[in-house]
């Protein structure tokens, strides 16, 4: 049969591309610069199609749970939404871990996964599993795509809905026969979504509210979190604290939101916060939450914490995160950049009279808690403290480094001795606390941020769990110094056996480490083994050094084995109720 | 406290997953739930009943507000409203007990909708109570099968629930 092409006819005359090369032309749409991946059958037409391109960059992991916590950390680093790329199975199996980890977190990707083709759905085939149902309890939203003609407005959807309200990560299922199927190609320029519609702007009367509660107060505080980072509100949070001279604590996902070296800061509060912080939350009578939620790790037990009669005002983009754990009395949904910039207009308009008498004497009590430098340590001259290792590495980076953590007491330390004073410099899983995140997410910063400092401050358990990047990081050259603080125990669980299960160490040894150095060394990087108090800062300032400025250096300090975390807020206590470690 | 909610959602495949899943995900109870699409075909109409405190209620309905396949939703127990259930009830109706099976049906106003040898089928509509109440005046012996649809709600007067 002969084609007669009829030049009046959009169809017959418009160019046709494959469904891999659509969608690889809706990355280009969006401006992805990085597309972290792994590829197998069901993908095999989008890694054609990325091959056929270069307008972004292909970043081949070792394990798709790493790809998922690069684009992750990239996310967090620059506010860009990352890309990850899967095949079915358990290519999307293994990218679970990371998709949960963001989701707690609120961190904006879009997955793309591949599946069985269409006809083949439901039979068992080869590499199939129910992607869209194994994601769906941490995902934002999901999609599967079933008809060609969808590919480019879902994932115009899909980078619409992970970046915009609260955000969070969104996965798109495709088929391998619609990725091989010709179609024409546009990239719809709006999105119309009926059923979502995130608020943004907050209500004037309740934020009028919030202002005339927090001038009348005597004991205000400030309590912000990731929201402020995720929202980029760090600068109009400083301007609202400083207009008001408030007293401010962050949760640990909220870090660099305000300059922590600032003396209205805290530091952070929480399971291990400081005790100031600690002390001034549960003690103040006018309480503001930016973009925080009030989780258990942050407020303790919630009886408690209630059991001191307190005004609560919570400023929050997702109506859900309001009055969940603890009754608001002034709720403003909103997007926090938003608010705050109408708050301090209404600051700049009012001029309101603030009980200055009594926020002096507040800030008085405030010193008095300060004072009693719980966050102190002592070194030793035998064996490295964790803390003196951190301590050194704000020094020798001049605290302008991005740090990202796994999970355990170093990352505790970590954010306890590096104050961050810039928001998106602080990497780290603070909702799901998933080990194995370090090394992957200093990936995903330091190909965003190529001149950078990054340092990956991990344990010798966390470093195992994605050690595999070790391969990534040479192949890319990302020259990130781990820095693992190595107490031969997965030392947050041996810090609670000590504390609460009588030294019963269960299986919390790390027997049979690897030599790291020769690891290092046999992925073609550096390693190099502290032992000596005396040596920490000398080989941290070698690792930075120019001479190695293009290099991976894997630095394992061998740390005191016994020091614990504090102060500490034992499960299921309230925020007064710490243990500091300096009891007698 | 008992709640009917109502929920109006893009009719798409998977979105019964989402609701049911956070349901199970939050340990929020299901009393019944029930759904099918509505006059607009694009959109699917489902009634929830469930038994929580206020503040778990408040949780329920701003989660689902939060799902994104979700247009609307409106506890009916904010208004007033009227809900009804569907019951098909199969009961044994020898020759002996025939008549006395007919009375208790139109004592409830159900209808006779099959008749077998030995057996009626009815058909019954109300709420909840009634549909239990008729449930319970009859002999556990005579009956040989139910089947309930769960509750359905809508609100009263001007409460309407559209887009
Ligand atoms: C994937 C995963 N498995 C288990 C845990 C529980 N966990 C929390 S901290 C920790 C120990 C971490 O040890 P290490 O990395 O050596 O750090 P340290 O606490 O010694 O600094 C464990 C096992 C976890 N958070 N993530």
């Amino acid at each position: 049969m002969t084609q007669v092409s009829n030049p009046n006819d959009k169809q017959e005359t418009s160019p046709q591309f494959t469904g891999a090369e659509i969608l690889i032309k809706c990355l280009h749409e969006e401006k992805v610069e990085f597309v972290f991946g792994y590829p197998g059958g069901a993908v095999l037409n989008i890694y054609d199609a990325i091959y056929q391109q270069d307008k972004f960059k292909h970043i081949l992991v070792r394990h798709e749970q790493a790809a998922l916590h690069a684009a992750d950390a990239y996310s967090r680093s620059t506010g860009k939404v990352g890309v990850a790329l899967v095949t079915s199975g358990p290519g999307a199996t293994n990218a679970v871990t990371g998709i949960a980890t963001a989701y707690m977190d609120s961190i904006p990707i879009v997955v793309i996964s591949g599946q069985v083709p269409t006809y083949a759905i439901g039979e068992d085939a080869f590499q199939e599993c129910d992607t869209v149902g194994i994601t769906r309890p941490c995902v934002k939203h999901n999609f599967l795509i079933k008809d060609i003609n969808d590919i480019a407005s879902v994932m115009k959807k899909a980078f619409h809905v992970a970046s915009t309200g609260r955000p969070g990560p969104v996965l798109v299922d495709i088929p391998k026969d619609i990725t091989a199927t010709l179609n024409s190609f546009e990239y719809p320029k709006t999105v119309e979504m009926r059923s979502y519609n995130p608020i943004t702007k907050g209500h004037s009367g309740q934020i009028k509210k919030a202002l005339k509660l927090l001038a009348e107060a005597k004991r205000p505080m400030v309590y912000t979190g990731g929201g402020v980072v995720l929202g980029n509100a760090a600068a109009e949070l400083t301007q609202f604290i400083q207009s008001l001279g408030l007293p401010t604590t962050s949760t640990l996902m909220g870090l660099g939101g305000y300059p922590a070296t600032d003396k209205q800061s805290l530091g952070w509060l929480g399971m291990h916060g400081t005790y100031e912080a600690n002390m001034a939350v549960q003690e103040c009578d006018v309480l503001i939450a930016v973009g925080a939620r009030f989780d258990d790790r942050v407020i303790g037990n919630p009886e408690h914490f209630l059991s001191r009669p307190r005004t609560i005002i919570h400023i929050d983009i997702d109506p859900s995160s309001i009055s969940k754990r603890v009754r608001i009395d002034v709720p403003i949904v909103g997007d926090v950049k938003s608010v705050l910039a109408d708050l301090n207009d209404l600051i700049k308009s009012e001029k309101p009279v603030q009980n200055t008498a009594a926020l002096a004497e507040w800030m008085l009590q405030i010193e008095v808690w300060r004072a009693k430098k719980f966050s102190e340590f002592t070194l030793d001259e035998k064996l490295i403290k964790p803390q003196q290792v951190i301590k050194s590495l704000y020094e020798v980076t001049k605290g302008d480094a991005f740090i990202t953590s796994d999970v355990g007491q170093h990352q505790m330390w970590a954010a306890q001795y590096y104050p961050f004073d810039k928001p998106r410099r602080w990497i780290n899983s603070g909702g799901l606390g998933t080990m194995g995140v370090g090394l992957p997410y200093a990936m995903g910063v330091q190909l965003a941020h190529p001149d950078a400092q990054v340092a990956c401050v991990t344990g010798e358990a966390s470093i195992q769990m994605c050690i595999q990047e070790l391969s990534t990081c040479k192949q890319y050259e990302l020259p990130i110094k781990v820095i693992t603080l190595n107490n031969r125990y997965m030392g947050m669980v041996r810090q609670w056996q000590e504390f609460f299960y009588e030294n019963r160490y269960s299986e919390s040894y790390m027997d049979a480490l690897p030599d790291f150095i020769k690891l290092a060394e046999s992925y073609g990087h550096i390693g190099m083994r502290i032992t000596d108090p005396a040596d920490v800062e000398g080989a941290l300032r070698e690792a930075f050094s120019p001479k190695l400025k293009d290099r991976l250096v894997f630095m394992d300090f061998i740390t005191d084995q016994s020091e614990n975390v504090f102060p500490m807020i034992p499960n299921g206590k309230g925020l007064s109720e710490m243990i500091t470690g300096k009891e007698s | 406290m008992r709640h009917i909610i109502s929920i109006l959602m893009e009719n798409e495949p998977g979105a019964l997953s989402r609701v049911a899943g956070l349901f199970s995900a939050r340990g929020y109870n299901i009393e019944s739930l029930t759904v099918a699409t509505t006059e607009d075909a694009t959109l699917s109409r489902m009634t929830i009943v469930t038994s929580a405190s206020d503040a778990v209620i408040e949780q329920i309905i701003k989660q689902l507000n939060k799902l994104i396949d979700v247009v609307k939703v409106l506890d009916l127990n904010d208004g007033k409203h009227i809900e009804r259930e569907l019951m098909l009830i199969k009961v044994r109706a020898s020759a002996a007990h025939r008549d006395e099976m007919k009375r208790m049906c139109d004592i409830f106003r159900g209808r006779i909708i099959d008749v077998a040898d030995g057996s009626f089928t009815i058909e019954l509509t109300g709420s909840g109570h009634k549909l239990d109440a008729f449930i319970e005046s009859l002999d556990t012996s005579a009956i040989l099968e139910t089947v309930r649809t769960g509750a359905s709600g809508i609100g009263r007067g001007d409460r309407i629930l559209k887009l």
